[in-house]
């Protein structure tokens, strides 16, 4: 079947159920299209993140979610070939609009990656490097946001003894949280996190989870994951994609007690994907 | 909707739906049963019913239990998730008709050597209604039929008014027969029990509606 063939036949409206909060929008993304050259990976996706909440992204493999994702702080543009149509506003501003700092967007929308990615220096060098590029000297400044951000992350216990040693001998579900802590260390309002809990074990990822609450309210968060249970555990609402449309999205409770869509139904129950 | 992709889950799934019929089977016969034997006044066949509730218990532990380890090993969501809850409370709802059955069955015992009251006709009426409710409810929740299950619900009311007639009809003959107060007594008990079974079937009927369509509907209106 090729794509055309595919697209024809989901071409069903988006179903909305009601949203989980009440404090407003922070991103919203209208008519959304995205091109890898001639290959169509997003259709026309409308869909608003709640601000201060978890928003789960689920679906199965190559639905788009992590393209959707990526969309949000424009980490896709950095791929050959790539178009898009429609609009993200983040924060009452267009993201795509010419005059839109990049690198200014992707330190308000912090990114953490599926598998750990410390940077080969010391965990509060890790933590520090958002200050350090942008040219912060104050070690007062510089010491207390690594302090707080590790706090944040739940990570300051763990290696208040050991800043200065190196941050690639803490393990896999550390190495992940001091990520986190690097991105909160920018003080950006939404998390990007595209499966962080793929490559850890249960306990790690029950950690990952936790922290994930805490930081809710503070940050809106997107998490895009696999693992279904996951979505049902963190996030307040949830969206369902399938081949690069948004099928279904609203409270996440709604979305695996109720679902409308026989594609949600499908998926969230295990009958594919 | 197609079978899951773990065969061993859609097996579990078919075992629950087909315990909750056998325990439904058996409470339907239990009714039948109590009332044969109050139309006949064949003792032996009231104690069997009363005999036969300890099997209904146990169903309804295995029910529960089925569903618990299903719950637990298997994370079920969307309608798998409701026919678990729907199990859950169909299982309590059967083994409460089972009492009730029961229940009527000892009643039936205590007025064997009374005269048959003009209500007889009347009280297998509403049996016959009552059990009617109850067979479509579960064959409702087998096919996820929610229009059966509505109709189920709708039937309450004649039930509810056939009660208040019998009621009303043995009053008359308690007045006309005080001698006979003890036998009217068991018999008005009898009516009462039957309201509640059609009262459970409905119930049964509306977490149906709530499987199918994710609604609940108790305490609405349309429910109750």
């Amino acid at each position: 079947m090729n794509d055309n063939a595919l697209n024809q036949l989901h071409v069903e409206p988006t179903i909305h159920h009601e949203m989980k909060g009440d404090e407003g929008s922070l991103v919203t993304m209208k008519g959304f299209s995205l091109w890898y050259g001639a290959s169509q990976a997003l259709f026309d996706v409308e869909m608003e993140l709640e601000k201060g909440l978890v928003t789960a992204l689920i679906g199965p493999s190559g639905c788009g979610k992590s393209t959707l994702l990526r969309s949000y702080n424009r980490m896709n543009d950095l791929i050959d070939g790539l178009r898009v149509e429609g609009s993200i506003i983040f924060d009452g501003q267009e993201i795509f609009h010419p005059d839109v700092d990049v690198i200014g967007l992707r330190k308000r929308m912090g990114m953490v990656f599926q598998k750990p990615n410390p940077f080969p220096m010391s965990i509060a060098e890790n933590v520090a490097y958002p200050l350090k590029v942008d040219g912060v000297r104050d070690r007062k400044l510089i010491a207390d946001t690594v302090e707080r951000a590790l706090k944040s992350s739940a990570l300051w216990d763990e290696v208040k003894d050991r800043l200065n040693q190196s941050a690639l001998g803490l393990s896999g579900g550390q190495q992940q949280r001091l990520c986190i802590a690097r991105a909160i260390a920018a003080d950006p309002d939404v998390l990007l996190m595209d499966e962080p809990c793929s490559a850890l074990d249960p306990v790690a990822t029950a950690k990952i989870e936790e922290l994930i609450d805490e930081l809710s309210g503070r940050y809106t968060i997107v998490i895009v994951t696999h693992n279904m249970q996951q979505a049902a555990r963190v996030s307040h609402n949830t969206a369902f994609m399938y081949l690069g449309r948004l099928v279904e999205y609203g409270e996440t409770s709604a979305m695996f007690t109720v679902p409308r869509a026989d594609r949600t139904k499908e998926y969230v129950t295990g009958r594919f994907g | 909707m197609r079978p899951h992709t773990s065969k061993n889950f859609e097996a579990e799934l078919s075992h629950l739906k087909d315990t909750v019929l056998r325990m439904g089977g058996m409470v339907e016969a239990a009714i039948g049963k109590a009332m044969r034997a109050l139309e006949w006044r064949d003792a032996k066949l009231a104690r069997t019913v009363i005999e036969e509730d300890h099997a209904v218990n146990k169903y309804e532990v295995d029910i529960d239990d089925m569903c618990v380890a299903i719950m637990a090993l298997r994370q079920p969501a969307a309608e798998d998730l409701r026919l678990l809850i729907t199990g859950l409370k169909i299982s309590t709802d059967l083994e409460r008709i089972g009492d009730l059955a029961a229940n009527m069955s000892e009643r039936v015992l205590e007025i064997m050597n009374d005269p048959h009251s003009s209500s007889l006709n009347e009280l297998l009426r509403m049996s016959q209604i009552a059990q009617g409710m109850l067979h479509d409810s579960l064959d409702a929740y087998v096919a996820r039929d929610s229009e059966k299950a509505e109709a189920v619900c709708a039937r309450d009311e004649t039930v509810d008014e056939l009660n208040r007639q019998i009621f009303r009809a043995l009053l008359t003959e308690m007045k006309d027969a005080p001698s006979g107060i003890t036998g009217y007594l068991s018999l008005m008990n009898i009516s009462k029990q039957m309201e509640r079974i059609a009262d459970h079937s409905t119930n049964i009927a509306e977490m149906v509606i709530y499987l199918v369509k994710g609604k609940d509907i108790r305490h609405t209106s349309f429910g109750k």
